[in-house]
């Protein structure tokens, strides 16, 4: 397969996964805010961090109030990581692969389109925006089964799988370490500390793993836990362990894939000895950080060994 | 459909559907009936629901504009338009008749010369040529055939019959929109279907594969075909994809193709680089290779006409198979055909005035208000003057132009293009210009669309068809009127 194909093929699975993930996340946000007491101020804010935008939002906005940041990471063009943007490079990298997708995913993809375009003003209101956040994650839900249902198992697969994993494993640490800072956002508050099993679960929820977790580890809530079962446990399909095991699974399986491999074996053979889970402060946060570096990494070496020649 | 078919006035053109007032054609009497029987709600909703098909498929093409290039939706008439099938079959065999004649004729130039030498082509035009290739001289694309896929512009005239305008060799477009109008009008008019008889289009990618893979140069089980695009910036762009994805070939750019020292064409996967045996490009001859032709062109491939004269690639259609793609030339059509297959054409010409003969174009320039003036190079409907449409200040200019470089303008009387029956405003019908752009393939055999690209000129009284122009087109039925 071609190069520049690999590359989009890769990149259309890594913007699925973000649309996805960024839908989900902004209905378990929101949603936490309604369950914490009144008391306990967390504000919008940390949805902005999260993507380490910062810089480019305070450049476009004043407050960082709910309706400006929902409009930032929904609507706004000018934030390369928002849906529109997402669903726009998503668009254009399945109208470039036409040849190796299956035909219909280009339907999907307009229709999602469409539907985004025609109903982002209901998001902005909160009497409609878990409709629409619904509709969203239904369209990539969609897709993705589409390309599960009737996909070549070849080297454009592959290609889907490791981006799909990546992107997914770059995540679920953004939203680990937004549970780690919101925790350390309320330390020292009484009233806070009774939120935390809120918070963890939140956590949980925004990847989808909630059920899984309970029926897995068949506990309460614990901060410890969670981050344990969301870096560790290999079954559950958003996991690090989990993402990297599927990811060195499809390099293994790409021609001359020795350096990716290589990279991949390297961070899984280094475990999470060094996670201290009892300790979820700033050297859990340290870790995350260096985690998503490493992530980074990986990419860079997939981009330099199929993608540039 | 409260239409009030006795209204509709096929006035002196004529009409593709309806032949007197109140009275279809036969090709299109099951489909005029039809139409009749829908109320104007259930017109409206497949009129929406083909717009919405349109915008779900993403049948779009590029506009350029001043403030960048627009991705508009493909504009789409729901009525279709018939052609009966006995009409068509002739016209096809004469499709093949010409297509023939013009590949023995490019053969010839790049050859012997034997039509000039013998005098049926005047040498002024072979060096006055635009689309003359010197770099192709002497070469022998496979079977001869350097045109592999032609499209034909035809006309009706208001006598009924099948005029050939314009014959596209370079790299036509429109066929990727043709077999999506179909697809669009199965979905909109599924009911139809099961009564008429009307013959499939869908073959065609299957067709256009197998004739690229006749042309490879390896003789191997699976040679590798890709189609080359200039790029998603193109206009034809959504067509590119949409044929390789048909054909299950790679569509690859100039930069994922390299030439190397043993003079073949390579393409850069995954897995290293992997020869190339026949490309379907759609790129301008001077782009292809910046090394023989435009040196800072990043669209095309360097090295890539070496590796096509050494024989070691294939390419559809060949570079220099535009030589035959001009105005001027295509006066000579019948006369090609004449002297290559020693047969009348079937389909005829458009009556041709070529500027450079003096009468002639003394005759054309006395009557500016009532010809189309077109230049012998240009596509896409730019730099005409339609005569009846104009402005003294426009033939003025164009007498000009004409004065000063005369082999660059042919005229043809102003035809009375065919009409058919299209949507407009509140859901009425009201006849619209339209034309026809049949497909022809030749490799080791030749094939001829069913029916082909209908595009409509949807202003009134307009004769520009062109969709860079706001033309929209519709969808094209072959009617077997004696099947049972």
């Amino acid at each position: 397969m071609l190069s520049k194909v690999a590359e989009r093929v890769y990149w259309t699975a890594r913007y699925i996964e973000r649309v996805e993930n960024t839908a989900r996340l902004l209905g378990v946000y929101a949603n936490l805010l309604l369950d914490l007491p009144k008391g306990v101020n967390l504000g919008w804010s940390n949805l902005v961090e999260l993507n380490s935008a910062q810089h480019l939002f305070d450049e476009r906005y004043k407050n960082r109030d709910e309706r400006n940041v929902v409009k930032f990471i929904l609507g706004d063009t000018k934030n390369p990581s928002s849906v529109v943007s997402s669903l726009f490079m998503l668009r254009e990298n399945v109208r470039t692969t036409r040849d190796v997708v299956p035909a219909e995913a280009w339907e999907l993809i307009n229709e999602l389109s469409l539907f985004v375009s025609d109903n982002l003003q209901q998001a902005v209101n909160r009497g409609q925006r878990h409709d629409f956040l619904k509709g969203l994650i239904k369209g990539c839900q969609q897709l993705n089964g589409l390309l599960y249902g009737t996909m070549n198992h070849d080297a454009a697969w592959d290609f889907l799988r490791l981006g799909r994993n990546l992107e997914r494993a770059d995540m679920t640490t953004r939203i680990l370490d937004a549970g780690a800072a919101t925790i350390m956002q309320t330390q020292g508050d009484e009233v806070a500390i009774n939120t935390w099993q809120i918070i963890w679960g939140n956590v949980l929820r925004s990847v989808g793993a909630d059920q899984s977790y309970r029926r897995t580890l068949r506990s309460a809530v614990r901060g410890s836990d969670v981050a344990r079962y969301l870096l560790e446990d290999k079954d559950f399909p958003r996991t690090i362990a989990h993402c990297l095991i599927a990811s060195a699974d499809s390099a293994a399986k790409l021609p001359r894939s020795e350096p990716v491999s290589d990279c991949l074996n390297a961070l899984l053979s280094r475990g999470f000895d060094g996670v201290d889970y009892q300790n979820l402060g700033a050297p859990f946060r340290d870790y995350l950080n260096n985690l998503q570096l490493e992530l980074a990494a990986v990419h860079s070496a997939i981009a330099n060994n199929w993608f540039n020649q | 459909m409260t239409i009030n078919w006795k209204e509709y006035a096929p006035t002196h053109f004529y009409d593709e559907l309806i032949s007197t007032p109140g009275n279809a054609r036969q090709s299109a009497r099951r489909l005029v009936a039809y139409l009749r029987s829908l109320r104007d709600e259930e017109v409206e909703q497949r009129r929406r629901a083909a717009e919405a098909t349109v915008k779900e498929m993403g049948v779009t093409f590029t506009v350029y504009t001043e403030e960048g290039n627009i991705d508009r939706a493909w504009p789409f008439d729901i009525i279709p338009r018939t052609i009966a099938k006995k009409q068509w079959d002739k016209t096809a065999e004469g499709l093949k008749q010409r297509l023939q004649a013009l590949n023995l004729f490019i053969q010839d130039l790049y050859h012997e010369q034997k039509i000039v030498q013998d005098g049926v082509l005047p040498r002024y035009i072979l060096e006055q040529s635009k689309n003359f290739r010197p770099e192709c001289v002497g070469i022998s694309p496979r079977y001869g055939v350097w045109a592999n896929i032609c499209g034909t512009d035809l006309v009706r005239d208001k006598d009924g019959e099948f005029y050939v305008l314009e014959d596209n060799l370079r790299v036509p477009s429109g066929v990727a929109y043709m077999l999506e109008n179909r697809a669009i009008t199965k979905r909109v008019l599924p009911d139809l279907f099961e009564q008429a008889h009307i013959a499939p289009i869908d073959d065609y990618p299957a067709r256009l594969f197998d004739m690229l893979v006749s042309l490879s140069p390896r003789d191997i089980e699976q040679p590798v075909v890709v189609v080359l695009t200039p790029g998603i910036f193109n206009s034809a762009y959504f067509e590119h994809a949409f044929l390789a994805q048909q054909m299950g070939a790679e569509l690859v750019e100039g930069s994922d193709l390299v030439v190397q020292s043993d003079e073949c064409v390579y393409m850069k996967t995954v897995a290293g680089l992997q020869r190339v045996d026949v490309i379907y490009r759609r790129i301008d001859d001077l782009f292809l290779d910046p090394e023989a032709f435009t040196p800072d062109s990043v669209l095309g491939v360097p090295g890539l006409m070496r590796a096509w004269r050494k024989g070691n690639v294939a390419m559809a259609n060949a570079p220099g198979a535009g030589v035959a793609d001009d105005k001027v030339v295509y006066a000579f059509v019948p006369a090609i055909i004449k002297y290559y297959l020693d047969q009348d054409p079937i389909v005829p010409n458009v009556e041709t005035f070529l500027c450079i003969n003096e009468k002639e174009r003394d005759y054309v320039l006395a009557n500016l208000d009532k010809l189309v003036v077109k230049p012998a190079n240009e596509s896409g409907g730019y730099g005409m003057l339609v005569g009846p449409h104009s402005t003294k200040k426009e033939r003025l200019e164009f007498a000009e132009l004409i004065k000063a470089n005369p082999r660059n303008y042919i005229a043809q009387p102003t035809l009375a293009l065919s009409t058919a029956p299209t949507l407009v405003g509140n859901n009425s019908l009201e006849p619209r210009h339209l034309d026809l752009r049949p497909f022809v393939l030749q490799g080791a055999s030749t094939y001829v669309t069913t029916g082909g690209l209908t595009r409509v000129a949807m202003r009134k009284g307009s004769l520009v068809v062109n969709s860079s122009q706001g033309g929209g087109s519709k969808d094209t039925w072959v009617v077997d009127t004696e099947a049972k």
